[in-house]
């Protein structure tokens, strides 16, 4: 009984660190862009690494990803889509910036590699 | 007949079956930001993101859907301690959280819509309802999913089914919130920066 309750407990503590730590995540993302403390390239790497350690929050304190018992089929499967995920989001930005690249009258060139090497995102 | 119940309790194949169905919606909204960050400079001579959206306004609509995140948890935490009426209240919260952001949400889309900022204006902003709205569409299946498993477990208690109901829209909503991180961070933060 005593380990029943043990659980319970640490059960809610999960919760409330996993909200804890998504408000601060979120506030800390927020803040950094309002107030500009980085240059424009450092801010995109700076907030997708916030949303990974969100999504990472939400899964694990939230979800309980990869905190169950083999086989693990949820965490497989969860794998899988991200893989998938990974190739439809990279292979379209790639595929389409290469494109626009491509397809572009000869007159905008060298105006596009101005603006390219001016701007990051 | 208890020894039934009991398997179909300890029996999880709905939640793996419904993480299976989460798990091909995080590729349908891999696609559609796929696309939204294909067409994010397509505005056609309109304005872009940072000048059209208030980071202020979705910061508060994604603590308030952080909150329904938690409170959903909660709800599951009083649902394993057998206490009813405390599944009910946390429910409710999450209801009424949700719905708070839903409306915040179409309250943004009309107010885009009264700019002349529609749909129908540019890709950009095309990808960009296509994407916010199929997010607000789930929100939307959430609230009555809400409402339903509130009801049934006013009219018939928190058995194991009840249980495995509530735990399965837990499931979702926490979802819910893993691509509403995403489209926080990427159409309103990133769209910000520049």
């Amino acid at each position: 009984m005593r380990g029943a309750q043990h659980k319970e407990t640490r059960i809610i503590h999960m919760y409330i660190m996993g909200f804890a730590w998504s408000v601060v995540l979120t506030i800390g993302a927020y803040l950094a862009v309002v107030n500009k403390i980085l240059s424009a390239n450092q801010l995109i790497v700076y907030i997708m690494l916030l949303a990974l350690l969100q999504v990472w929050v939400q899964l694990y304190f939230f979800l309980h990803l990869g905190k169950e018992s083999r086989p693990r089929w949820n965490l497989w499967i969860f794998l899988f889509m991200v893989f998938m995920l990974l190739i439809i989001v990279v292979g379209s930005l790639w595929i389409m910036h290469n494109l626009n690249y491509n397809m572009m009258p000869p007159h905008q060139t060298d105006h596009y590699m101005i603006e390219e090497s001016n701007e990051g995102f | 007949m208890n020894k039934v119940m009991e398997m179909q309790r300890k029996d999880d194949s709905p939640l793996f079956g419904l993480w299976v169905y989460l798990m091909t919606d995080g590729m349908l909204f891999a696609s559609l930001f796929a696309t939204f960050a294909v067409l994010r400079n397509s505005t056609f001579g309109g304005p872009s993101g940072a000048e059209l959206f208030s980071l202020s306004f979705a910061l508060l609509e994604t603590l308030i859907l952080l909150t329904s995140s938690f409170t959903i948890g909660i709800a599951m935490w009083f649902a394993h301690q057998r206490d009813v009426r405390a599944v009910l209240f946390w429910v409710g919260l999450t209801f009424i959280l949700g719905a708070l952001f839903l409306s915040m949400e179409l309250q943004e889309f009309s107010h885009l819509v009264q700019e002349g900022q529609s749909w129908r204006q540019s890709a950009f902003l095309s990808s960009f309802f296509t994407l916010v709205g199929t997010h607000g569409l789930h929100i939307i299946a959430g609230l009555v999913w809400c409402a339903f498993v509130v009801l049934q477990i006013m009219h018939k208690g928190l058995d194991g089914i009840r249980m495995k109901r509530l735990a399965m829209l837990a499931m979702f909503w926490h979802f819910l919130d893993v691509i509403w991180i995403f489209i926080f961070s990427i159409v309103y933060l990133l769209g910000g920066i520049t």
